[in-house]
């Protein structure tokens, strides 16, 4: 099968291993996702806190 | 009358092929209103760039492609469009909803995982970028790193995109309970002040930047659209990025695009096995966003509704609507289209940071 997939498309390759080792790119890149994220919620709910509109008395 | 017959003679079984590929995707444009101002001018350049020696494709569509594509500016300009139109009022009253925008990206770097078993690293990554659910991302991304499947990828990112509401509701409904399907989540209308309106595309564009500097231009002019729009003083400018820039732009997109698909670059079967990666990072992406809404659950005494995790995929706004018709269908008195639209925002923003994190990883 994988000889065929080859033959067919002889640029491709199959390396399982490929998949273990960009592991730490899925890793890396969640936590840096939620890290800007965490920090733009900070950020936002500060904004709010800090010109929310007050009601006039 | 021979060069006539040259002509003619000249048309192979794989020019025909992709001519007939350009008819679907018109056919799924007019026909079954999948992406139609996307699909469509890419439908009809397809046609144009596989008729034997076609002058369209040296001519005018590879000058639009150097022009736009090639150095990344129209998915920028139409990033000023779509910034123009998002109202993140929603997403503003409850700010915490941007944590499942960033869940649903786990299928973009899934995708990255299982594309690299595959392709080199360079074309994996774009390949996985199809998962940002954002066709100008996924272009731009692709276009960065020099990837040679841009015209597939394109495809892939469009059709899924139309595609949402078949891909999403099984995904969904096999990780949640009905029991979870039907939890209400009260919307409490929170008043957002034009200040923190003008504020946050800054506080985005300058936190984004600063941690992925790759993803400047792309967070930049998303939201240099929505503070022309929630500005207040350029009404006519909001107007006019909403409509006439983001139609104009649409139209070269579109069929620029099609300059890559042309039969020796389409016709492979690395093609379908990009399709398929492109399905996997659209159903990984789904799966994250609903199980990272399961997963708070078990922490928090005030339950969200898992469903609403999904629509963290940027798919804007068919994602958010998903998400409120399925809990509509548990519950007609289940109201979640306000969360789930403020998710769909926050997915559109934590799309284009994940495209910056890619480019910063491997351009």
């Amino acid at each position: 099968m994988l000889t065929m997939l080859t033959a067919a498309a002889p640029e491709l390759f199959f390396e399982p291993a490929n998949f273990i080792q960009n592991l730490r790119y899925m890793g890396i890149g969640m936590l840096v996702i939620f890290v800007i994220i965490g920090v733009i919620i900070l950020a936002t709910g500060l904004v709010g806190y800090l010109f929310s509109d007050k009601p006039v008395s | 009358m021979d060069i006539l017959y040259q002509n003619l003679l000249a048309f192979t079984r794989y020019d025909l092929i992709m001519i007939i590929i350009g008819c679907v995707l018109i056919y799924l444009a007019i026909g079954r209103q999948m992406e139609p101002s996307l699909l469509l001018p890419m439908g009809f350049g397809t046609i144009l760039v596989n008729i034997p020696f076609s002058d369209a494709l040296a001519g005018p569509i590879m000058e639009l492609y150097q022009a736009g594509i090639a150095n990344e500016l129209f998915p920028l300009l139409l990033f000023i469009g779509i910034g123009a139109m998002i109202d993140f009022g929603p997403l503003l009253s409850n700010p915490k909803l941007m944590l499942f925008g960033a869940a649903a990206q786990f299928g973009i770097f899934f995708t990255l995982c299982m594309a690299s078993m595959f392709f080199p690293q360079i074309d994996a990554a774009s390949i996985a970028i199809i998962g940002a659910a954002d066709g100008p991302t996924s272009i731009a991304v692709a276009n960065t790193l020099g990837s040679k499947y841009v015209g597939a990828i394109t495809v892939a990112a469009y059709s899924y995109m139309a595609l949402v509401p078949i891909i999403q509701p099984p995904v969904i409904k096999l990780l949640t309970s009905k029991k979870e399907r039907m939890i209400r989540m009260p919307y409490e209308q929170k008043a957002v002040s034009r200040k923190t309106r003008i504020l946050f595309p800054i506080i985005i564009t300058v936190v984004a930047s600063a941690i992925v500097p790759q993803a400047t231009a792309l967070i930049g002019f998303l939201m240099f659209g929505n503070l022309i729009r929630e500005c207040g003083v350029l009404e006519s400018l909001s107007g006019t990025a909403q409509n006439v820039l983001a139609n104009l732009i649409t139209i070269f997109l579109g069929i620029s695009v099609a300059f890559n698909m042309t039969a020796d670059q389409f016709l492979k079967l690395d093609t379908l096995l990009i399709l398929g990666l492109g399905l996997v990072a659209f159903v990984v992406d789904t799966a994250g966003g609903v199980l990272f809404a399961k997963l708070l659950n078990l922490f928090s005494k005030k339950k969200v509704n898992p469903m609403i995790g999904a629509a963290g995929i940027s798919a804007f706004p068919m994602s958010g609507r998903i998400v409120h018709k399925m809990a509509q269908e548990e519950d007609p008195q289940n109201f979640l289209l306000m969360h789930s639209i403020g998710v769909n925002v926050s997915g559109q923003i934590a799309s284009v940071i994940a495209g910056g994190i890619i480019l910063n990883l491997f351009s």
